[in-house]
Formats: C-alpha cells, structure tokens, sequence
C-alpha cells in the first residue's frame, strides 16, 4: 500500500514534459484524422459506381475471368475487413499496386507530386508577392483608382473561367508571341537531361549547374504558375484588403496617428502586423489548394501532376492511385495546418 | 512613389522580365526525330501477352516483331512474312509450320530462334491473360501447349484443335498477343514463376525497329530506333510520344512546330488546323463500330418488323453531317470497312414513313422503353437524335445514362431495353465481329456469356451461328470473304442490330511527315516507314 502511494507521489511529481505532451497530442491528431480520411475515402471508394474489376478484364470478359479477378482483388471480403488489409499495408508504407499501370502507387506519387509542388510552390509565391502587397494598398486608398483596379483584378480572377484563360494564355505567349514554352515541362531536348535528385526540375537543373535546362524549365513553368498565381493573388489580396480595413478603423490605429507616427509605421508596424495570423491561414489554405493539384490547368499545360493524376486513376477505376493520392493530399493539408500552427506561436504572443 | 508602389512595380517588372527573357519556341522538331501527341493514359502494361488498349499496342507494334504482320506501306495485302519466313499447312488444315527468318537478333543481341517464339506462344496461352482468348480460341491450353505448340530446329509447328482457314490463324497472330519476345531476358526478370510478366509490364525484350527507352505513365513514351532491324534502320531514330490531353493543345504544339503529328484534334481543331500552313490531315478509317441493340427478350422489341422499322428511325447522313462530322462515317455492317469481307452495303435511310408502316404492321401503337448509354458525349447525342426520331412514331424512349459499370452490369444481364454504344475488333481477322454479332450457340440465360453481343441481347442469331462456324474454317480467301458477305446480307435484314457508323481518325501533322499510318482499323500505328 505505501509503495503505491509512493509510485502515485511520483507520478504526480514527473509530470510529461510540455514539449513532449504537445507532440503527442500532434501526433494522435494526425493519426486520427488520417484514419477517419483513410476510412471515408475507402468507403466512397468502394460503394462508387465503378467498378475495378471491369478495368482490368475488360467489357469482353467471361463471368468466370471477371470472377476470378474480383477475388484476387479480395472484393469478395466484408468491406471491414478489405479496409483492415488496407490499413495495415498503408501503415507499412505500402499503397498497393496501380491497377492500370501495374507500378506501386508510392512510385507513382514520388513522380507527380513534385510536379505539382513545384508548380503550386511559384504559383503562390506570385499570389503572394502580388496579391497581398495589393491588398493592403487597396485598403489604405481605399475607394481610389487603384483600389477599382484591384477589385477589378480580383473579380476577373474569381469568376474567370480557368480552363479559358489558360488556353488564351498559351495562345498568346506561345503560340502568337513566342514568348513561353508551350505544354508540358521541358522541350523534348531537355527531357532526362539533368539527373533526378527531388523531381522538381528547376531545382534538379540548379542544383546540377545545369542553367540551360533551367531557363527551358522555367519558360514552361511561367504561364501557369503565373496562371495559379492569378488565382491566389485574387483571394489573398481581396482577404488582406479586408482584414487591413478592419485593422485601419480600429481605435489605436487613430491613436498611432495621432501621436505623430508616420503613415508607414502606422500601416506596415501596426495593422498589418496585426494581420499576419490570419494572412498565414488564408495563405496556407491557398497554397493546399493548389498542392492538391489544379486538373484543368495540368491538363491544359500537359504537366504531369498529382491533380491530373488522381483524376486518370478516378476515370479508370484504379482505387489503389485515388486511395494513395488522396491519402498524400490528406496529409498536407493536416501538415499545412500544423505549420500554421508553429507559425502563429511565432507570430502571435498570445498563442504561447 | 510610396513603398507599396514600389515594391508592386518592381514585383509586376520583375515578373514581366522574368517571362519576356525566357526563350521562343523551337520552329521545329529535328529531322531525325519524330515527336507524336496522342492521349496515352490508356496504356496499362507493356506485355504483349496482357496489352490490349491502343495506345499499349502502338508501342508493342514497334517495339515486338510477329510471326506474320502487315505492311504499314501496304496494309490492303494482308498479313506478311515477319519472323516467320514461310510457312505449310498440313493436308488436314490443323497443322501449321513456319520456318524461321534467319539472322534476327533481339534489343538485347539475342539472336530471335524458334525456341523464342516457342516460349512466347506458350506464354501467353499459360499466363491466360484478357486477350488469351485470341490464341486459345484455336484449342490451345495451359495444358497442352507443349503438345501443340512445338519448336523443332529452325521451324515452330502450331496444331489446332480443328481445321481452321490459315487466314484466320494468321490473322491472330498478327494481333499484339503474337509477340516475340526474348526469351532470355524475359526469364532472367521472372519472380516467383510469373514468366517474367511483372517485370515485362514496364519493361519490353524485343526485336522490333524500335526499342523502349522509357513509359512515363500519363506522360510520355520514348523509343530508339534499332539499327539492326532486319528491313534497315529506320529513318526516325528517336520517335517521342507525348500524352497531351487537351485538342487545342495538341493543336498549339502542332503549329508551333514543337511536334510533328497530333492525334486527338476534335473537329473544330482539325479544320483550323487544316488551314495552316505547312500541315496537313490524313483521315483514317479505324474498326470501332456505333451501334444501338434491342433486347430480344422484350415482346414487341423481338418483332422482326420493329427491328426493322428501328433501322429506318436513324437519322444518319444528319449526325454524319452534324456532331459526328469528320469522326464517324455512315456504316451498317458488323465487319468494320478494311476487314477481310467487309460490305459497303447500306440499304437503310432516315424513313419515317416506312417506319410507320413497319410498325402498323407489327400492330405497334405506341411503346415506351428505356435505352442504356455510357456517359460519353457523342453516345448522348446519337441517343438524343434517336429518341426524336422514335418520337414520330409514338415510341418514347428514356435514356439513362450511366458509368461504364452502371449500364454495361446491366447489358450483360440482359436488363436493358435498347443497349447504345460502340463495339471495336479485338483482332484484324472477320471472325473477331462476326463471332460476337452473329454468334450465339446457347441463347439461354443459364449459358452467361455474357462476351457475346448475341446473346447479351437474347437473339439466337436465326440461324447465323452455324455459318460463322463454317466461314473460320472456309481455307478458300475468296469463298470465305463471299461466306461473311453472305452472313451480313442477312444479319442486316433480321438482326436486332442497328449498326450506324464506323470511326475515322484524323491526324494532323507536318507537310514534311510522309507515310505516317495509325494501321487504320486492322492494326496499329508504326513509324519505322516514316520519313520526315
């Protein structure tokens, strides 16, 4: 009885560290939600109306092949039980084969996603750079020329189709101009050209010294990641625009400027610093977005990304490449979330 | 200017900048090199005993030689010597045995010898993969392939189980699943007695004039030419083939001479394409068929007067001449123009008045049914024009329109009314169309054969199916053609087929591309004839 009582003293006295409490609330969050992800995608996966086994055979095939195939794929076990089989290889890092192009899923993801990355990466640095020095702009001259432009920019982004503005746009700078490399990643000439280090080109190309396949690389790159930034730039300069208003007809923004400090403190070391936390989150969701891969701009520009990808294998009713790509999507999302997170702390005394 | 002006200004030139140094297109595409844009996603293995999708075939058709083959320059002779340089058929006709070309080597620097082609008939009878039924419809199995499929020295002697027209034997072997592949090679890469299938998915052995460099799926294929192809290097030592979805796209890349052939231009693209300049368009007929069904087992549906008054409810020359213009040309046979024995008959037309007395005389007055069609745009079309069509004469016809699994689970139990679709050969002999229309041995529901069209719409084929069975073992050419002239004659009049088109595809391409073919609807498309 008193060695209990001890061993309870001394849990009382070694709580778990904070640091080490936090990461493991991280983790089972992660953890959890990416179960409940899994789970749901498997199930909408399974009970949608098409059908894998037609995929593989083929419409020809006899009762007794399409069978066949439908036990090998383990379809024949209770739903249950075919998510367990899945879970326990999705934990051993195994998404299972792509039906249609009989490589592992994994494989497949290492190849598109940095595509997509690199893609999303320079597309929301544009909407960024762009798009949130316009909307504070926007909102200290509010109502101005400027301001009219902004919205008007912001309005012609929301509301134009992507598809369109993405064709007018290789029309014109690749096709008429010549200014931009068309569809695709590279010329045929620079194809395989510098060795694969992370996938993304540009990086590949730089990190080999190679500025020649850059340049290429980077003339495709440009139309649509100036196109996805567009988009971004829309949203993030409409959402600053709106937070900076709401920052500039508060109290001690009038104090500030009446105690004689200058419109550029006013702005810049005060309502904008007050901004910044929700600047990250509209940033980071912008940014998921455009990681989980735009479709109509990849197929647009033939880049050969996870959007495009998850949609093929979506057509083809290759569930393991849906499965797989929606897990990885799933995941920067929770992984964006938890990066916002580390930076409100960093950016907001109140959080810590 | 403040500091926001500033820092907008200069982002806006830095970004200006950025995209105005990056440098122009190329004008075109070098001499030696042949760059295709054609949508490529449909390519699931590069095994020839397992590919069957088209664009998986126009790697394997240059990449593995056959036995027999045709000639792209020529592909009205028919087959043609390959591998095989010659060959005899036994006085009973079930004995075929080829002798083999000498001095063929594979990729690898294998030379390509009768035990190779041995190997790879055994295979893809063994490995009993989708398209198996190709060769195992002429009786071979995994069980006595080693009786009927044998190498002896120089020669390979393949034994039916019956006498069939050598036509039909060779024509088989002409499709993808008569690959040779390397024996060797393919040995050295198998895992746990797969016969090396996993490793030839991505992966290929063999002796064609072109040899794989890499399959980036839904992105490219790249090909080397092989200059000991035995008909000479080929002229294209590079050919690359591009997965550009989009038309315009493809149209784009064309004309700014980035490629040499595009594939998938839709028709307004193929006509502005057209008018550029230095390209041109060549149309080609392919073997996909579009076509309506009527269930048989539907009372009124079965009347033969209804089946006949459902053929001059299309509006044919009008979809020819509106949506499918360019696409699809009018056709009414199940033998796809360029088969061996195909007909150019077509005796029905847009009649709604004999329609309505068909019906009149069928006692029909007035019906309503339900037709079945893949959500694909020109399928909802056709079945749109169909349904005003049937209109007119108080039939009402509800389309449902479904995914692949939807409507075809139901075509194969036999639940729709009026099945409509596109049907396309699985091999460039009659025998592949003619033994799924008008074929149908056991029409009961028991018999589920559900890979018949026949019986998948419950007709017995009023007699047909005993003259299918005699036209794959007719060995005269000339009587056989006359043999499927024959079954078409009467499927057109009786069977509960309405067939309406027959696919073109048109590529555009460069002036300076010369004998470029897809294989029209026989086979696929190969490029060592290409020149630039």
């Amino acid at each position: 009885m008193a060695l209990t009582e001890e061993n309870r003293e001394g849990r009382r006295r070694a709580p778990l560290a904070p640091w080490l409490k936090t990461t493991l609330m991280t983790v089972g969050s992660i953890a959890v939600t990416m179960l409940g992800l899994l789970f749901v995608t498997f199930v909408i996966g399974r009970v949608m109306p098409i059908d894998p086994v037609l995929a593989i055979v083929g419409e020809r095939a006899s009762q007794s092949t399409y069978q066949e195939v439908y036990e090998q794929l383990g379809l024949d076990k209770p739903l249950i039980v075919q998510f367990f089989y899945y879970l326990w290889d999705v934990i051993h890092g195994d998404f299972g084969m792509s039906l249609l192009n009989a490589r592992p899923v994994s494989e497949d993801i290492a190849r598109v996603f940095p595509a997509t990355l690199e893609l999303a990466t320079l597309g929301v640095f544009a909407g960024i750079v762009l798009g949130v020095p316009l909307g504070v702009i926007a909102a200290v001259r509010r109502g101005s020329w400027i301001d009219q432009i902004a919205r008007v920019v912001a309005l012609v982004g929301y509301s134009m189709p992507i598809f369109w503005l993405g064709l007018m746009g290789l029309l014109v700078f690749y096709g008429i101009l010549g200014w931009v490399g068309g569809p695709g990643r590279l010329d045929i000439f620079y194809v395989d050209i510098v060795p694969q280090r992370t996938g993304m080109i540009l990086l590949d190309s730089a990190l080999d010294g190679n500025w020649e396949v850059f340049r290429n690389a980077f003339s495709h790159i440009v139309l649509p990641a100036s196109l996805l930034g567009y988009y971004s730039l829309a949203y993030i300069s409409r959402m600053t625009r709106s937070f900076m208003l709401e920052q500039l007809s508060a109290e001690y923004i009038t104090t500030a400027r009446v105690k004689g400090m200058s419109e550029r403190a006013v702005i810049w070391r005060h309502a904008f610093r007050n901004i910044r936390v929700q600047l990250i989150t509209v940033i980071a969701l912008s940014y998921a977005n455009l990681l989980e891969g735009s479709v109509l701009t990849e197929i647009i520009f033939s880049w050969p990304g996870i959007g495009s990808y998850i949609t093929t294998a979506l057509l083809s009713a290759d569930m393991n490449a849906v499965l797989g790509g929606t897990v990885v999507v799933g995941l920067i999302f929770i992984l964006l979330n938890i990066f916002s997170d580390l930076l409100y702390k960093v950016f907001d005394p109140r959080s810590k | 200017m403040n500091a926001f002006n500033r820092l907008l200004t200069s982002a806006a030139i830095g970004l200006a900048v950025a995209v105005t140094s990056a440098p122009a297109g190329f004008a075109e595409t070098p001499a030696n090199m042949l760059v295709i844009a054609n949508r490529i996603d449909d390519i699931t293995t590069l095994d020839p005993a397992e590919s069957f999708e088209f664009a998986g075939s126009d790697v394997s058709r240059n990449v593995y030689q056959k036995l027999v083959n045709f000639d792209p320059n020529d592909l009205d002779a028919g087959y043609q010597p390959e591998v095989a340089e010659s060959w005899d058929v036994s006085d009973d006709g079930k004995t075929i045995t080829f002798t083999i070309r000498d001095g063929l080597t594979f990729h690898s620097g294998n030379p390509v010898t009768a035990a190779d082609v041995e190997y790879s008939l055994r295979r893809a009878v063994i490995l009993n993969k989708t398209p198996s039924f190709i060769l195992t419809q002429f009786g071979f199995s995994a069980e006595n392939v080693e009786q009927t499929i044998v190498a002896d020295g120089n020669t390979v002697t393949i034994v039916t189980d019956q006498p069939y027209a050598t036509s039909f034997v060779l024509n088989c072997l002409t499709a993808t699943i008569g690959g040779i592949v390397d024996m060797k090679t393919v040995m050295a890469n198998e895992v746990d007695g797969d016969m090396g299938n996993t490793w030839l998915k991505t992966n290929t052995a063999g002796s064609g004039a072109y040899k794989l460099v890499s399959w980036k799926p839904n992105d490219s294929v790249t090909l080397q030419s092989n200059p000991g192809y035995y008909r000479g290097a080929p002229a294209m030592e590079r050919v690359i083939v591009r997965h550009v979805q989009e038309s315009a796209s493809q149209r784009l890349l064309l004309e700014r001479g980035d490629i040499d052939i595009a594939r998938n231009l839709n028709p307004e693209d193929v006509a502005g394409a057209s008018s550029a300049e230095g390209i041109k368009v060549i149309d080609e007929l392919k073997g996909r068929l579009m076509y309506a069904s009527l269930n048989q087992k539907h009372p009124i549906l079965s009347k033969p007067e209804v089946r006949q008054a459902f053929k001059y409810l299309v509006d044919y020359e009008g979809m020819q001449n509106s949506f499918l213009k360019g696409q699809y040309t009018i056709h009414q046979n199940f033998l796809p123009k360029t088969y061996l024995g195909a007909s150019n008959e077509a005796p029905f037309t847009y009649d709604v008045a004999k329609a309505k007395e068909l019906l009149a005389a069928a006692g029909v007055d007035g019906l309503e049914i339900e037709v079945g069609v893949r959500e694909a745009q020109e399928r909802i079309e056709i079945a749109q024009s169909l349904q005003n069509s049937l209109a007119q004469v108080g039939i009402k016809m509800n389309i449902t329109v479904g995914t692949a699994k939807q409507i075809l689970a139901r075509y194969r139990s036999r639940e729709l009314d009026v099945y409509l679709g596109a049907w396309g050969p699985d091999y460039p002999d009659p025998q592949t169309n003619a033994g799924t229309f008008a074929y149908n041995p056991d029409n009961s529901d028991a018999a589920q054969a559900t890979g018949l069209l026949a019986w998948r719409n419950a007709w017995d084929t009023d007699g047909l199916t005993p003259l299918v069975d005699a036209a794959v073992t007719e060995n005269d050419r000339d009587a056989r053609i006359q043999m499927y002239k024959d079954i078409q004659a009467k499927f057109r009049e009786t069977s509960p087929f309405v067939i309406m088109f027959q696919q073109i595809e048109q590529s555009a391409m460069r002036d300076n591309v010369t004998n470029f073919s897809t294989g029209q609807a026989i086979t696929s498309a190969s490029y060592w004839q290409v020149t630039k």
